[in-house]
């Protein structure tokens, strides 16, 4: 599924500007909002980045995109979210490339939540991917109108004319105009169509594939970026909010009573239930209002609640994994099929078979969900750190029961995203009780609300099956699923549809002769969310554990069979190759994006070179191998374990091979992989999300932990594969392969095979 | 309520504050400075870090009432002109990812540097074990880390 880029009219686009004028200027406007607010009063509104975008209003803005003015000044809309995947550095380096612009004359104006800019949504790795021709096609349109009006005014030929440095040259004179000379007349030009409009051969563009300066670098080290908890406006409360512990929960009575003593103390309203299903709705609850976090804080802890818990109260993880093993050993709904797997594994010479487990996950970033929100007059106005502008517009006008346009969503630096901002529940909540507030009220969840109310990555189990004929040879795979799918958020739903399931489970190219996936039932009993990776992380770990299950077994090397098991090179581009009826595949079609074995064995072949896995097992350390292809991107990577203090094992140095086609920030592309070594780390050792009558047992980092420093790699080894094929996604897939290799490692290094994670309650070895 | 005067970042400032206030919310809330950010409030992640006598502390947890006649400084009042060598070795080495931990991971960072301008690579990861980064950013943390130990000088025999 392409993105449908909206090309504007030029009054449809000054419309657009109006909208993203709106939008904060996060980054290369330092907080002046904060910085020029009286110490201890209340200060203005925070300056956004109208005034700059006003005054140039006139001249070039063929889209919603892009706007030259007479000046020579270049603003560019970034209308994804900055979680730190440096979106702000890459998409608009895209859209300069292709115009010609000089970066020291582009602006970068973070967009309001609006349908205008087509999908906004910040997830899925999908913003390069997804926008990659796009974003080249609006700097090309104002191109060619720029190239255009210089040859009408030397009367040549456009074609003898070539846009760069912010200029344009015609190539038999030496003639130049700058941008800003030709801006004001190309204004006035028809806007070609887009898919008309010329893009220019790679080599020509200048930046991309180049290391991109981090353009909010400063603001980030200086504290001048403006985060979500970071705006004050005139005569705002904050407020926090008690919320069931167990979803499905609501107040059955309560006492604001020594709430409303505590000092600083405004306000206590109660809130809606939602009803299922939940989407986006807000949980409930209690909101205490208060003049500070503080007394917000301390009012909450002093409200007396008494909660109906509802249906969930019995939720417990410990008879829930139970419920999933029988779910997994029993048939379930068939997903895949090629062959006959039944017929093979009954007439095989071996049948391997494993269970594997992965607990719920939380997404913890570091910045907790917040929200700034004001409601008079029947319009709404929002600030959030949301990965979904346009999302959290319609949540918040669906909890008002307002139009659309009655919400502007302003979106501010995102502390860390990972997924969990991309949910507008607490946009839905800010925007009730701004309402009943009758003032600009900021909710701030603290860290225990974060980890307790999320909605979380799905559990599952899963249970693979081989049959290995006389010689050893791969002859069936069965692969049984169980997870509450996140489909359980909008309907009644208990079992894995075949739309979750491209990710490691229908895409999984091996060459096996009899293949079978089978969705058992899980049912849901919290909210689930995707989280970085999605079910690529339980698919990844259980697939590549198990492949080494079955090289053990075998007596031999892993990275062979794996070798062995995805077979010679090809290319896999039809439904019926892979034996099932549809495939999402990350909404690309299998022609343009097809599943490329011999990209994979390449990722494989690199990172096995890399770290030198002939020496895999030697001098009290061992490495690890697990590959996986996901967002259309393929990953492999090795880690090399040791024996930590205590006999705890650690990782000491990891190698990460990606193939992502068309990079265009390597430096951020591997900052990623840095990253998802990191938080992969963090879910193989450390993460899970257990319940107990109904509720989150943990609630903040002492008892949901991160990897920390110390833990880190001593050193992490990216390899980027020079493509220049279509972008596949970056954010996510460095993900899925590192608790796999980090087991896997864990199993060559003391032969405890796990198959559940977190890794931390293996007892240490000797 | 009480008033407490304490010096912010090189100025005199008093609040009226409930005594347990923890400073972080009397910095954000009252003072409007947002530099240190609010990440746990159980002083587990680090991201509040700032100096209280140019040690690091965690105004999260650390009660208004004890850094009366302090000196507290935030990552606002580092730097003055130019920025801090360490925090332009973070820009050098490209360190930030979503860049929310990043003002108390420095802020460990200098006034680590202080106490041990030429540190093993060990004495850095105990050192800035406290701060966590959910992003990942750990080896680049190190480096620059490194970097800014560069820029200062090994002491002449």
């Amino acid at each position: 599924m392409s993105q449908q880029l909206r090309l504007m009219t030029r009054r449809s686009f000054l419309a657009a500007l109006n909208l993203s004028v709106g939008g904060l200027a996060l980054g290369l406007f330092p907080n002046e909002a904060l910085a020029a607010e009286p110490s201890g009063k209340t200060g203005a509104k925070p300056k956004t980045g109208s005034e700059a975008l006003e005054k140039s209003a006139p001249g070039l803005n063929p889209n919603a995109f892009v706007h030259v003015a007479p000046d020579g000044q270049v603003t560019i809309v970034c209308h994804r979210s900055e979680m730190g995947q440096g979106i702000r550095s890459s998409l608009p380096v895209l859209i300069a490339d292709e115009l010609g612009a000089d970066m020291a004359r582009v602006k970068i104006v973070q967009a309001d939540g609006d349908k205008i800019y087509g999908d906004q949504n910040t997830d899925g790795s999908n913003s390069v991917r997804g926008l990659y021709t796009d974003m080249r096609r609006v700097g090309a349109t104002a191109r060619v109108m720029l190239i255009a009006t210089a040859a009408k005014r030397w009367k040549v030929s456009p074609d003898a004319c070539e846009a760069r440095d912010h200029a344009v040259f015609h190539r038999g004179s030496n003639r130049t105009l700058g941008f800003g000379e030709l801006a004001l007349e190309a204004g006035k030009q028809r806007v070609p169509k887009a898919e008309q409009v010329p893009l220019r051969p790679r080599n020509e563009l200048r930046r991309v594939g180049k290391h991109l300066p981090l353009i909010d670098g400063p603001a980030y080290v200086t504290g001048t970026a403006v985060f979500g908890a970071d705006l004050r406006l005139p005569g705002m409360l904050t407020a926090m909010v008690a919320r069931p512990p167990v979803v499905g929960g609501r107040v059955a009575k309560y006492d604001a009573a020594r709430a409303l003593e505590v000092p600083g103390v405004k306000r206590v309203l109660e809130l809606p239930e939602p009803k299922k299903p939940y989407h986006f709705q807000s949980w409930g609850g209690v909101a205490v209002l208060a003049e500070n976090t503080w007394a917000a804080m301390k009012g909450r802890g002093a409200l007396d609640i008494t909660w109906e818990h509802g249906e969930n109260v019995s939720y417990d993880s410990g008879k829930y994994r139970e419920e999933l093993l029988a779910s997994v050993r029993a048939p379930g709904t068939v997903v895949r099929n090629v062959g006959d797997a039944e017929g093979a594994l009954a007439g095989a010479a071996r049948v391997l078979e494993a269970e594997y487990h992965v607990p719920h996950l939380s997404h913890a970033p570091m910045e907790p969900p917040v929200v700034v929100a004001r409601v008079e007059n029947g319009t709404c106005e929002v600030w959030a750190p949301t990965q979904h502008p346009q999302a959290a517009r319609t949540e918040a006008a669906r909890a008002l029961g307002l139009p659309e346009e009655k919400v502007t969503v302003h979106v501010t630096f995102l502390g860390g995203g990972f997924g969990r901002k991309s949910k507008a529940d607490f946009i839905s909540e800010a925007v009730l009780i701004a309402r009943e507030a009758g003032v600009p009220v900021r909710v701030q969840w603290t860290r225990e609300d974060d980890i307790r109310h999320d909605y979380y990555h799905a559990v599952s189990t899963q249970r693979l099956s081989a049959g290995l004929d006389a010689q050893g040879k791969v002859i069936a795979w069965r692969h049984r699923t169980a997870f509450p799918p996140i489909g359980s958020i909008f309907g009644p739903v208990n079992r894995p549809a075949e739309g979750d399931l491209q990710q490691g489970v229908l895409d999984l190219a091996l060459a096996v002769p009899n293949l079978r996936a089978e969705a058992c039932e899980a049912n849901p009993h919290v909210r689930i969310g995707w989280m970085r990776s999605v079910y690529n992380i339980f698919h990844a770990f259980s697939v590549n554990s198990f492949i080494d299950e079955i090289a053990h077994a075998r007596g031999e090397d892993t990275r062979d069979v794996l070798l062995e098991l995805y077979g010679p090179p090809r290319v896999v581009n039809t439904l019926e190759a892979l034996g099932v009826k549809s495939l999402r595949n990350y909404g690309r079609s299998l022609e343009e994006h097809p599943i490329d074995v011999g990209r994979m064995r390449h990722v494989i072949e690199r990172v096995t070179e890399l770290s030198r896995w002939k020496e895999r097992q030697q001098d009290g350390r061992a490495l690890g191998l697990a590959a996986h292809r996901s967002f259309l991107s393929y990953v492999a990577v090795v880690v090399s374990l040791v024996r930590g203090p205590g006999g705890k094992p650690a990782v000491d140095e990891a190698w990460l091979v990606i193939d992502a086609g068309t990079v265009i920030n390597p430096d951020r592309a591997r900052a990623q992989m840095e990253g998802s070594i990191i938080f992969g780390m963090s879910v193989a050792l450390y993460g899970a999300i257990t319940m107990k009558d109904g509720a989150v047992e943990q609630s903040n980092f002492h008892d949901y932990r991160l990897v920390r420093i110390g833990e880190a790699p001593r050193k992490i080894h990216v390899e980027i594969v020079p493509s220049e094929g279509l972008p596949g996604g970056i954010g996510e897939p460095g993900v899925p392969p590192v608790a796999p290799a980090i087991a896997n490692a864990l199993f060559a290094l003391t032969g405890t095979r796990v198959r559940e994670l977190p890794l931390s309650r293996i007892p240490p070895v000797s | 309520m009480p008033v407490y005067s304490f010096t912010l970042n090189g100025e005199t400032v008093s609040v009226e504050a409930p005594a347990d206030m923890p400073l972080l919310w009397v910095l954000r809330d009252m003072l409007r400075v947002t530099g240190p950010k609010y990440g746990c409030g159980v002083g587990v992640c680090g991201a509040c870090t700032s100096h209280l006598d140019g040690n690091a502390f965690r105004p999260c947890i650390q009660p208004v009432s004890g850094v009366a006649g302090h000196q507290v400084t935030t990552i606002e009042g580092l730097g003055g002109e130019t920025l801090h060598p360490v925090q332009q070795a973070w820009i050098d080495e490209d360190v930030a990812q979503c860049g929310f931990c990043q003002p108390g991971q420095i802020m460990t960072a200098v006034a680590f540097l202080r106490q041990n301008p030429h540190p093993t690579g060990e004495a850095i990861d105990a050192a800035m074990s406290e701060n966590v980064c959910r992003c990942g950013t750990y080896c680049r943390i190190r480096k620059a880390i490194q970097r800014a130990a560069l820029s200062t000088p090994e002491p002449s025999r």
